[in-house]
């Protein structure tokens, strides 16, 4: 496989001027996942495991930047909260309706199958949440996604009614998603 | 054989019951593994037992410890954690390469590529 | 109410009779994956048994762990979770390209 241009892997391209914090402390967000990963991971918060957590953390922050990604940037804390919510729900909804169709089977005149849906939703990190979302609420399982075209390519299991999935994406998690991301 | 930690009443009936609904879950995913007809509606089946199943399990096991340690233990989280991001990235990596597969072989089932 | 908070000799047994049943659940949902990983019919089917099984390998040894009150199940479990899921990106990569290596 050819490899996507190499003068972008380097840190001096101009679009990574950083400012503030984020000049001493690239991906903060990063540094504070990866400090409570190895907290949890120690189970300890003595200020020696702190330090080391911190240490690290900090090196794999500015490692990070040797990929020049765009950085995450979260907004409306309370889209995010709304969202947590409304995935655990659908996650138990979802989990007794799979349960059913796999213990008593599909009901009678419905099938299982591919369907499109087209996004609005254009950030990578958005994306990544969204393919989650629909992975971790079974029923619904990601296949493709045509980036120039905006097309998700999804399998569903009861494709009962194209437009209730539609709906679902659209405007139960996509929504949310572009206020957080974009 | 049923040797257990002892535990305050009202945690052991909260783990037993966790522990007992998330190894069912886990079963009925991985029953669906067993029973539905063809492969892209098995896809489906192990999301179960890693969402719900999980959860009761890691649940039942961080409430479990906590009680027993006197203290928080929360490392569970990471197996969590680890398990909602990953699971989308084997599903999918695995289901886009049955469809590539499908599609060299022109089985029925798979959608053809879009039209260009 | 008090009776809550306090260790009951009837709580224990019924938490041990729990975890039985939750690992023979566990053990029996393990043979439904590896019938899936022997019948197949296709390599696809091969890898998504496989998949579930190491899945539902890191739960059984949850309820090991739970069952002993020790930590060291954790860690075998985190293993398990790790070693599963590099396992699954690496067959599903050879299915697609038809190699592992490029």
């Amino acid at each position: 496989m050819s490899r996507p241009a190499a003068g972008r892997s380097t840190a001096t391209s101009p679009t990574v001027k950083r400012q503030g914090l984020r000049r001493l402390l690239p991906h903060p967000l990063l540094f504070l996942a990866l400090l409570v990963m190895w907290l949890l991971l120690n189970m300890s918060v003595s200020p020696g495991q702190i330090l080391l957590g911190s240490l690290i953390a900090y090196g794999a922050a500015w490692t990070m930047t040797a990929f020049d990604m765009e950085e995450v940037r979260l907004k409306r804390p309370a889209a995010m909260i709304r969202l947590a919510g409304r995935v655990l729900v659908d996650i138990f909804r979802s989990n007794l309706a799979v349960g059913r169709i796999i213990l008593f089977g599909l009901p009678k005149g419905r099938s299982s199958g591919f369907m499109t849906v087209s996004l609005d939703l254009a950030s990578h990190h958005g994306l990544a949440v969204l393919a989650i979302v629909l992975t971790a609420t079974p029923g619904t399982l990601w296949m493709n996604y045509d980036p120039a075209r905006g097309d998700l390519l999804l399998h569903v299991l009861d494709l009962d009614d194209e437009q209730h999935w539609i709906d679902l994406i659209k405007q139960r998690y996509e929504r949310l998603l572009m206020e957080i991301f974009e | 054989m049923t040797a257990a930690p002892e535990l305050p009443v009202w945690t052991a009936l909260l783990v037993s019951l966790l522990v007992v609904a998330g190894a069912a879950i886990t079963l009925i995913g991985s029953a669906g593994l067993w029973r539905l007809k063809s492969f892209y509606a098995r896809v489906h089946a192990p999301t179960l037992g890693a969402t719900l199943g999980t959860g009761g399990v890691l649940v039942a096991s961080m409430l479990c410890f906590s009680v027993l340690g006197g203290r928080w233990v929360l490392h569970e989280v990471l197996i969590a954690v680890f398990l909602t991001v990953t699971t989308p990235v084997t599903l999918m990596l695995l289901s886009r390469a049955t469809l590539h597969r499908d599609r060299a072989e022109t089985q029925d089932e798979a959608p053809p590529k879009a039209k260009d | 109410m008090s009776a809550l908070f306090q260790s009951a000799p009837w709580a224990t047994l019924m938490l041990g009779c729990a975890i039985t049943l939750a690992q023979i659940l566990l053990a029996l949902a393990m043979v439904c994956a590896s019938l899936r990983m022997l019948r197949g019919p296709r390599a696809q089917d091969r890898i998504l048994g496989l998949d579930t099984f190491y899945v539902n390998t890191m739960l059984l040894f949850l309820t090991l762990g739970m069952r002993q009150g020790s930590n060291f199940y954790y860690e075998a479990a985190v293993s398990i979770a790790l070693l599963g899921f590099v396992g699954t990106v690496a067959s599903a990569k050879f299915l697609m390209r038809g190699e592992v290596i490029e």
